[in-house]
């Protein structure tokens, strides 16, 4: 008798093909083997998928939220980095 | 961040709130919040579990295998639901298991319409239609709530109900339209189901003292006496259509508010089912504390199994 909880893992499922896998939650399952049976059952019960990924959660390593200003500022401050930044001037086409 | 104090972190969430940005996991949340996210959603996982016993008392004695096939798929959603929920309340911190061993303790509720019995197979369109129905009155505002898994599940929650109410009025319609003893089937598990589903939304609103930190939360969206009447707006019509008479002496359309005046309801009898003394509320508790029980044992060797093959992986 082990009596542990099984672990959790989060799910990830591809909707169609050319498409991400995209996070949809949760299970509890012994293996991967029956987290991804588990999760045919629980996130794909109207062809919402036709390819899963498990990842136990404790693999899962985040950025901090009340670190996101100072992670993600250096991307605010940049807008060279996009098109609408630059004039074109009239006449020019094809760019 | 971690210099802030607590009014600044409280009005920072506040702000959030007020500007429908959605409150994810690791964001900072008052704690009230988070309690009251726990207690909300893990009762709402806990009724739909429970909600798959009355009706999967019939499964056996569907009439004909497509409404024991709907039935079948219909239960399993419930089942997927309450799954869809503890995943959502694990996300606040919450130990599933714990959540589980307080409503086999009793101190965690969950619906009250779950506690009468289905003595017919009218009552299987009656539930469909009057108890999703209300469900579903009481799951598309939570939608719109500020806790994004909780939010989340909704949605898929949501999108999966509209089947179970439609093949619950598809039973009890036909029923209506049958012989005299079905339509009488009918009538009588509208009877039986019309105020309980009513209770299903929770004390008038000036009983629930709650309410107001949930709305300011956007936890909720609409009060329970604005969803009650939603409910009887639209439910309403829908038994006139197939003849069925609401059990209510004092329903009357209101020309002046546009809605239906309704009798009052029984709060004795939902507090009493509330406390626990309905009429199936110890079959209902012990029927899941049995299933947990009894499931240890398969749980325990599939855990085994797996660290066997990991040992015998990594050797
Ligand atoms: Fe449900
Ligand atoms: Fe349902």
């Amino acid at each position: 008798m082990s009596n542990k909880e099984w672990p959790l893992w989060e799910v990830f499922i591809r909707s169609k093909q050319g498409l991400n896998h995209k996070h949809v939650g949760s299970l509890r399952a012994a293996d991967s083997k029956m987290a991804v049976e588990n999760a045919r059952d629980v996130y794909t019960r109207r062809s919402e998928g036709i390819s899963i990924w498990v990842v136990e959660s404790n693999n899962v390593f985040a950025s901090d939220p009340s670190e996101a200003d100072s992670l993600f500022e250096p991307a605010d401050s940049k807008a060279y980095r996009h098109p609408l930044f630059y004039d074109v001037p009239d006449g020019i086409s094809h760019m | 961040m971690k210099d802030l104090n607590i009014q600044e972190l409280e009005r920072r969430f506040q702000e959030k709130i007020d500007n429908d940005i959605k409150i994810e996991p690791r964001d900072w949340m008052p704690e009230e919040y988070r309690q009251t996210l726990i207690r909300q959603i893990s009762q709402h996982a806990h009724s739909e579990i429970v909600g798959m016993l009355p009706e999967g008392n019939w499964i056996t004695r569907a009439p004909n295998l497509r409404r024991k096939a709907v039935l079948l798929a219909k239960v399993q959603d419930e089942a997927g639901h309450g799954l869809y929920l503890y995943s959502a309340v694990e996300t606040l911190g919450a130990d599933r298991e714990q959540t589980i061993d307080d409503l086999h303790t009793g101190k965690a509720k969950y619906s009250s319409i779950f506690n009468y019995p289905t003595t017919s197979w009218a009552d299987m369109g009656a539930i469909g239609w009057l108890v999703d129905g209300a469900a579903i009155m009481n799951q598309v505002p939570l939608c719109r709530c500020s806790y994004g898994p909780y939010a989340r599940a909704m949605v898929r929650v949501c999108k999966e109900e509209s089947f179970h109410q439609r093949q619950g009025f598809e039973i009890i319609s036909l029923l209506a339209q049958g012989t005299p003893e079905q339509k009488e089937m009918a009538q009588d598990a509208l009877n039986r189901f019309w105020w309980p589903a009513l209770m299903m939304f929770g004390p008038n609103d000036a009983e629930s003292p709650n309410t107001l930190q949930s709305m300011k939360w956007k936890i909720k969206r609409l009060t329970n006496d604005e969803l009650r009447q939603q409910f009887v707006d639209v439910t309403v019509p829908q038994a006139h259509m197939i003849g069925l008479t609401i059990p209510d002496k004092d329903l009357k359309f209101n020309e002046e508010t546009g809605h239906y005046d309704f009798g009052v309801i029984d709060w004795a009898e939902f507090w009493e089912v509330v406390k626990g003394n309905g009429p199936c509320n110890k079959e209902r508790v012990d029927a899941r504390r049995k299933a947990k029980e009894d499931g240890q044992w398969v749980r325990d060797a599939a855990m085994a199994y797996a660290e066997k093959r990991k040992i015998q992986k990594a050797s």
